[in-house]
């Protein structure tokens, strides 16, 4: 595993109508290859502006972030993103919403029926097969959720963002989604960055936890290797006392080297 | 076994059932249900289903139809109030209805022809004026919507000729182009372009952000955003833009044809106030509301093809 993705002293500076708001500050990462890396910190810390710095949505005020040793200059389908609200169009099917990505990522290089391949593989991969022909309206939001990670892997992306893609689901859901999503990693072995704020799910998932501070001028308080061997079974772990440990390193961080009032 | 086989007697013992209420049909079956315990079970299904059904056709019509009674007789006693020269009345108007209505496509020169004639002409005027303004106004409305800076331009001049009486572009429209015919579909045109520029606009603007990440993150290019994501998230508003639009076009061109004169519903009426044929203007007035009407319904059910939600 080499290194992959770098953020160098990447500051993000907003003009807002109150003057400059600095949102982070100082943010040092290196991702290798494989990893799968939570970023967890209090609403407003930023992490999603971290997030979407990686995507290209926003460039750096300062700083550098390269992916595979080339600068990161705009948004591009080598890094799949999965919205917190999905973000699937609704006047497209299940199948339309990931052939979109697939044609605009292969449809230069492949044939027609190549690209029904890798549109119907990646819902297969999501066990969604049966709602090719569905929209988005028609499906619940668990459904919804799996085609928008249908289709961030659909094109076969370098890094797999992903802005808190579960918060929208109620817990049971939730929690299938995430066995299913360390299922898709294992196979696909995706480079995964996921913004989150379930303790929970962080170390469930994750290699490391990117614990940020609060903003303004957030930046990395903390990184915690989660050294719980794979695959990981959740039955298992809430029995299993490392995995407790660790889960309370992340809570020590947040509530109390960091903690933050209600606002 | 069917619904159709059972005798009206049933049917009517149980719609006139003490507890029978037209307006909570469920309750009612339920307790029909366990009552009628001697008929079996499918049978009382079905009688069951076809009160249920006609309760709540029932009192879905009842308000509607009320509504209509009333206003005939209140026209019934507005025009026998009048004495001899009042209005004509609801029955007399309906007799001259159907006369008129027995010949609609006749032709006999240039200022009498049937009743159809006059329609086709005020809705194919409607039509082309709305198509021109169709034509203009949606590239128009995706350009304002997508470029602030076009916006910020053409925004003052908006506001200034929107609120313009659409006949005030009568003379204008009768000075440029010399003839009738181009004037009132200039007029047509000048009055129901401004909903279809601004819905559009409004359409453009509003495309959830959500969206456009997508199109950013997938890195479409711009004809892909265009027609896969900005084109299917106006349409909603274009569609609301279209149907003001002709709404707008529908009252105008019956005042434009009273003045151009020729053929056309407006010219109609005017004609048959010449004429004194009071009955003719109310059939007029009838016909104005129910094409409207008409277009409208049409214009919602093609607008329903395109709620995604």
């Amino acid at each position: 595993m080499h290194d992959y993705l770098h953020i160098d002293r990447a500051k993000m500076v907003f003009d807002t109508k109150k003057g400059k708001f600095t949102a982070l500050t100082d943010i040092n990462l290196t991702v290798k290859q494989g990893e799968f890396i939570a970023l967890i910190g209090h609403s407003g810390c930023g992490k999603s502006t971290l997030l979407n710095l990686v995507a290209g949505l926003n460039d750096p005020s300062e700083g550098v972030l390269l992916l595979n040793n080339r600068e990161i200059k705009g948004p591009g389908p080598d890094r799949g993103m999965v919205f917190q609200n999905h973000s699937l169009l609704p006047w497209l099917t299940c199948y339309g919403n990931i052939h979109l990505a697939v044609e605009r990522v292969f449809g230069g290089k492949e044939s027609a029926r190549q690209l029904r391949d890798r549109t119907m593989n990646a819902l297969e991969l999501v066990h969604l097969t049966h709602a090719a022909d569905k929209r988005p309206s028609e499906i619940s939001g668990g459904m919804k959720q799996r085609v928008g990670i249908a289709r961030a892997l659909a094109m076969e992306p370098k890094v797999l963002l992903m802005d808190e893609p579960f918060g929208a689901l109620d817990a049971l859901t939730r929690a299938s989604l995430q066995d299913e999503l360390m299922r898709i990693v294992e196979e696909t072995k995706a480079t995964t960055l996921m913004v989150t704020h379930d303790v929970d799910e962080a170390v469930l998932l994750s290699d490391r936890i990117v614990m940020m501070t609060n903003g303004p001028a957030a930046t990395i308080g903390e990184i915690l290797d989660v050294d719980l061997p794979r695959p990981r079974d959740r039955l298992a772990l809430a029995e299993d006392a490392h995995y407790h440990h660790l889960r309370g390193q992340v809570l020590a961080f947040l509530y109390q080297k960091h903690h933050k009032k209600a606002a | 076994m069917s619904a159709t086989t059972l005798d009206e007697g049933s049917l009517k013992d149980i719609m006139n059932a003490p507890d029978t209420v037209p307006l909570t049909p469920a309750p009612v079956a339920r307790a029909a249900a366990t009552l009628e315990t001697a008929a079996p079970p499918e049978r009382s299904a079905h009688v069951l289903a076809l009160t249920e059904s006609l309760g709540r056709g029932f009192s879905a019509a009842l308000p509607p139809t009320l509504g209509l009674i009333l206003f005939i007789l209140a026209w019934q006693l507005v025009s026998s109030s009048g004495g001899e020269s009042g209005l004509p009345g609801p029955a007399k108007t309906w007799t001259s209805a159907q006369a008129l209505f027995a010949d609609p496509f006749y032709d006999n020169g240039p200022n009498d022809k049937g009743i159809g004639w006059n329609i086709l002409h005020s809705l194919y005027r409607v039509g082309a004026g709305f198509g021109l303004a169709a034509l203009v106004g949606i590239p128009l409305g995706f350009m304002i919507g997508r470029f602030t800076f076009l916006s910020g331009m053409v925004a003052p001049i908006i506001s200034l000729l929107r609120p313009v009486s659409p006949l005030a572009w009568l003379p204008i429209g009768l000075y440029v182009f010399k003839e009738t015919e181009p004037a009132s579909l200039w007029v047509i045109f000048i009055s129901s372009i401004w909903p279809i520029i601004l819905n559009t606009a409004a359409g453009v603007s509003r495309v959830p952000q959500d969206y456009l990440n997508v199109a950013r993150v997938l890195n479409l290019s711009e004809w892909k955003i265009f027609t896969r994501i900005l084109f299917p998230s106006v349409l909603p508003h274009l569609m609301t833009g279209i149907r003001l639009s002709i709404g707008v076009a529908w009252l105008v061109i019956v005042a434009a044809e009273m003045l151009t004169g020729g053929t056309g519903l407006g010219f109609w009426v005017w004609d048959e106030w010449n004429n004194l044929n009071v009955e003719h203007i109310l059939i007029a007035i009838f016909i104005v509301g129910i094409v409207g009407l008409m277009l409208e319904q049409m214009l919602v059910m093609i607008a329903n093809q395109f709620n995604y939600e």
